[in-house]
């Protein structure tokens, strides 16, 4: 099959010569690709939390900026690119501007293992799952960065409630993620996606792949509670690792004002932004990935293929994406210590039992 | 038990220290049970009249309703307690008078934990001192703030800090 | 570590005068010496609900104490109003307890009226309960609306507003003013009730009761949310009464008290009510669940009275609304402690008069003033989220407690 990665080489190629500034153009340009759907992606995201939250809310959202305010994210965006850039003076100023560069790197860097359709993953890694888990972690550090660098109290206190709440979700996350990866028997996200071929009944979510499995895929149907849970365990724990209600502690506006990007304004805060925004996607990718078939249509073979690929995994990505924006604007917050509970446990027993039960169905029917 | 009863047993614990019983002779019969008050003429024995107030079972008058000072504007200072009894459903208000100059009353706090507050706002707005009181600052007004404003004789100052005060 | 770090002390740079109860302090655990943080909540901050300033001592997220610093809305409403004439005080009680003006007006003019010895007219009075009632869900469907900001639900606080809209509209209809009213006058009204406003209130009460029970099922009996607001700053019965705690902070502590009920005024003995007080259904008695449940419960009665009005209502009752205002308002000489029963409690009027057309002194005992001063109380020992909890569970509003 030829990759979106090939064509672009090819195209290069004819243009600078088969040499190595080719392949580094490629490279450029290819690593390009995510970023610009990042950016896209956010233009519509943040529209569709305003419009969203206004549909929930029984108000019209924003209605002045262009038809039906649709172009309300752009003009935010001249916003923030106009508002003055501050730097507290008793902050730790390299910290302090090092942080969203390294918060937003760490989002965009998950973007490179995700497989959007047959022809386009930005490296097809063996451990491509794995890698996302520890990229992802990589927001710890740059949000405690944020929180010690700007010196402040709320920053802080935020910063410290981030970490310790995004350290402890990582851990029912990756058992959930190990769930499926066992019965799976692979860490590769593209071959995770080849192995749902076939229809919405051989997705992990729905007892996995049929014709692999033993029995004649008859016996796939003890798989499906484990996923399930397996499925809420992950969903649950994305939505803390990405901040969002109800486990938006770290930057809760009741108590915190901002957490720990009270001090940020103009583009740095910008980039908060953003990263926040393609971690929400990134997350629902995964999950897309895992348990939902990844690009591939749910009706088998009708409407597949290379290109349909790319709208049914950002499809699929988004409705993640609409649920999280639809669930932020209708639960409260929780407080600090009953997320910790609900972590360590309530989602954490439950992880370890869906992978025990995962690993004994797997070796029954899959070996 | 009605206001007199409650009235002379007063008299009768704390004699010449309780003063007379001002009834308001016209107006509705709201003000005359909500407007009248008792004279206290010893502002030593305040506490004490409190606590009889609040802990005899005949009484037991559990809430402050509110403290006020009133400036009379003849160089004395009243210092008005409503207080109300939620049990038995009794009301009585009580009134010492102390001179401009020196305005010193003990604390109620221990009695009503309600008063901290107002006795701070009588100390801020009036300058009555309260003695025994556990936090004893201003509380609306700044604390270099000169004067105490609903003095009758007062005069805001011109500059603060740097600023000018009348408009 | 930054620089300035180092080099800020532990130690108040404020005044003498204002070194507190407790400062900060070095604090042994066993071999691990740790600091107390000092964060200043407000007077710019989210959820303090207006210009309040908290001076809160942390160690690590747990409240140590919290000292409450208020004035920064300090108008002298006092010396304001022995410069006034009786009339010209209402404008600036609007002003005290401005989400509530109707019922800040309502507590006023029945302290005037009372001394004066004003009878009104009996259609006056109907107006005023049904605006007072109205202005008490008014207040309810923002203190519930932003409580639910506080725990971090959005949505419940647009659905609030939304229904508050409705009743400003009435408002509007009758005295053309949306927020600060003047229209309850001494002895009478501004203005007579607006034709359209029975009709528009008929239908306003059916669809708030629906709003009612969608608020309910949002907020009041989502499970996070009282997992939230349910066993923190728990109020003792007896410690309530104490500290002067009114309306739904003490009714919330199980105390059925309401001046409504135990003081009536105006006519409020026509109607039946219940006084709605906190259980130990979801939390315990007395803490901050109970406080928003005795609001949710209040709001339901409120709409019972409405109802009532509307069909006690004297519609062929022709009188002038301005009928009964006295021509020269001059108190006669004397003093009054007159109370009503707002939506955050007890607002009382001491008011000295010597005979002349201003009063001598007018001290107003503000039930948000009183409630606020319980607040180091009850969250010493709470987490700095539970804090904001318990902070919007008394409902303060500032332009009250500062006056």
């Amino acid at each position: 099959m030829t990759t979106v990665f090939d064509t672009l080489h090819e195209f290069l190629v004819s243009l600078l010569g088969s040499g190595t500034l080719s392949l580094i153009a490629t490279t450029l340009v290819y690593a390009a690709i995510p970023l610009l759907f990042i950016i896209l992606y956010g233009l519509v995201a943040i529209l569709g939390e305003m419009k969203i939250s206004a549909w929930l809310q029984d108000r019209l959202g924003p209605m002045r900026t262009g038809p039906v305010g649709l172009l309300q994210p752009i003009a935010d965006i001249m916003k923030l690119m106009q508002k003055e850039d501050t730097t507290p003076r008793a902050a730790d100023k390299w910290l302090y501007r090092l942080a969203p560069w390294m918060v937003f790197a760490g989002s965009y860097a998950v973007f490179a293992a995700l497989p959007f359709s047959a022809i386009y993953i930005g490296a097809r890694l063996n451990t491509g799952i794995f890698y996302i888990i520890s990229i992802g972690s990589l927001v710890v550090v740059s949000i405690l960065l944020a929180g010690w660098g700007s010196n402040n109290k709320y920053s802080m206190i935020g910063a410290m409630r981030s970490v310790a709440q995004i350290i402890s979700y990582e851990v029912p996350v990756a058992l959930a993620i190990l769930t499926v990866v066992v019965v799976a028997g692979s860490m590769d996200l593209q071959s995770i996606t080849n192995m749902q071929s076939g229809g919405i009944e051989n997705w992990f979510l729905f007892g996995g792949p049929k014709h692999l499995a033993g029995f004649g895929g008859t016996m796939n149907v003890i798989l499906i509670p484990v996923m399930f849970v397996a499925f809420a365990i992950y969903f649950v724990g994305s939505l803390a690792e990405t901040n969002r209600v109800p486990f938006d502690v770290p930057e809760a506006e009741s108590e915190l004002v901002g957490g720990y990007h009270t001090e940020y304004s103009g583009m740095k805060f910008a980039l908060f932004f953003l990263a926040e925004y393609a971690s929400m996607f990134s997350v629902g990718a995964v999950a897309t990935v895992l348990f939902l078939g990844g690009w591939q249509s749910p009706l088998g073979d009708t409407l597949n293929g290379p290109a349909m690929g790319f709208v049914w995994f950002i499809l699929k990505g988004l409705s993640f994406v609409f649920v999280q924006i639809w669930i932020r604007w209708t639960l409260p917050r929780l407080r600090v210590d009953q997320v910790m509970y609900v972590c360590w446990k309530v989602l954490i027993p439950f992880g370890l039992a869906a992978v025990a039960a995962a690993s004994v169905i797997a070796v029954a029917l899959y070996s | 038990m009605s206001q007199h009863s409650i009235i002379e047993r007063l008299r009768g614990k704390f004699g010449d220290a309780i003063g007379a019983w001002r009834e308001m002779a016209e107006g509705s019969e709201y003000q005359r049970r909500m407007g009248s008050y008792l004279e206290i003429l010893a502002p030593q024995s305040l506490l004490d009249i409190c606590f009889f107030l609040r802990d005899e079972s005949e009484l037991q008058f559990d809430s402050l309703l509110l403290i006020s000072s009133v400036d009379n504007a003849d160089s004395t200072l009243s210092v008005v307690y409503h207080i109300e009894s939620t049990i038995l459903g009794n009301h009585l208000a009580f009134k010492v008078t102390l001179p401009a100059d020196d305005a010193h009353l003990p604390s109620v706090t221990s009695v009503w934990a309600h008063a901290n507050w107002h006795e701070r706002e009588a100390w801020d707005m009036m300058g009555v001192h309260f003695d025994g009181h556990p936090d004893h600052r201003r509380i609306l007004l700044d604390e270099d703030w000169p004067g105490h404003p609903l003095r009758k004789d007062f005069k805001e100052p011109a500059f603060y800090h740097g600023m000018k005060v009348p408009y | 570590m930054p620089e300035i770090l180092e080099r800020r002390t532990i130690k108040h740079s404020t005044l003498a005068t204002t070194t507190h109860v407790h400062a900060p302090e070095e604090v042994e655990r066993g071999r691990l010496r740790t600091e107390e943080m000092v964060l200043n909540m407000g007077p710019q901050h989210p959820s303090t609900h207006g210009v309040l300033r908290l001076e809160v001592v942390l160690d690590g997220e747990i409240v140590v104490d919290v000292i409450p610093h208020i004035g920064y809305l300090h108008r002298c409403f006092e010396k304001h109003a022995e410069a006034l004439t009786y009339p010209q005080i209402i404008p600036y009680v609007d002003r005290m307890d401005y989400i509530s003006a109707m019922s800040g007006e309502h507590g006023y003019v029945t302290a005037v009226e009372r001394m004066m010895n004003v009878e009104v007219p009996e259609k006056v009075e109907y107006i005023r309960v049904l605006f007072a009632e109205l202005q008490r869900i008014a207040s309810h469907l923002i203190a519930i609306g932003t409580y639910g900001l506080d725990a971090g639900a959005f949505t419940p606080f647009l659905y609030c507003l939304r229904d508050r809209e409705s009743i400003l509209e009435m408002f509007e209809k009758t005295c053309g003013a949306r927020f600060l009213y003047n229209y309850m006058w001494v002895g009478g009204l501004s203005h007579d009730l607006h034709p359209d406003v029975l009709g528009m209130c008929r239908a306003f009460v059916k669809v708030n009761r629906e709003t009612h029970t969608e608020v309910n099922n949002l907020l009041t009996f989502n499970h996070i949310f009282v997992e939230r607001t349910a066993n923190i700053g728990i109020l003792d019965p007896l410690v309530a009464v104490n500290c002067g705690a009114s309306g739904p902070m003490l009714r919330g502590c199980g105390v059925k008290w309401d001046i409504r009920k135990n003081d009536p005024y105006s006519i409020y003995d026509r109607f039946d009510f219940d006084v709605a007080v906190g259980s130990n259904d979801l939390g315990t008695l007395g803490d901050a669940f109970n406080r928003h449940w005795v609001r949710m419960l209040e709001w339901e009665q409120s709409l019972n009275i409405i109802e009532q009005i509307l069909e006690q209502y004297p519609r062929n009752d022709m009188t002038d609304v301005q009928s009964a205002i006295p021509r020269r308002l001059k108190a006669p000489a004397g003093e009054i402690y007159s109370r009503t029963e707002t939506p955050r409690g007890e607002l009382g009027y001491y008011i000295v008069s010597r005979g002349d057309v201003k009063p001598w002194r007018v001290k107003v005992r503000s039930p948000a003033f009183s409630n606020l001063s319980i607040l180091p109380l009850i969250s010493r020992g709470y987490l700095i989220a539970d804090l904001v909890v318990i902070l919007g569970s008394i409902d303060i509003v500032l332009g009250e407690v500062d006056r």
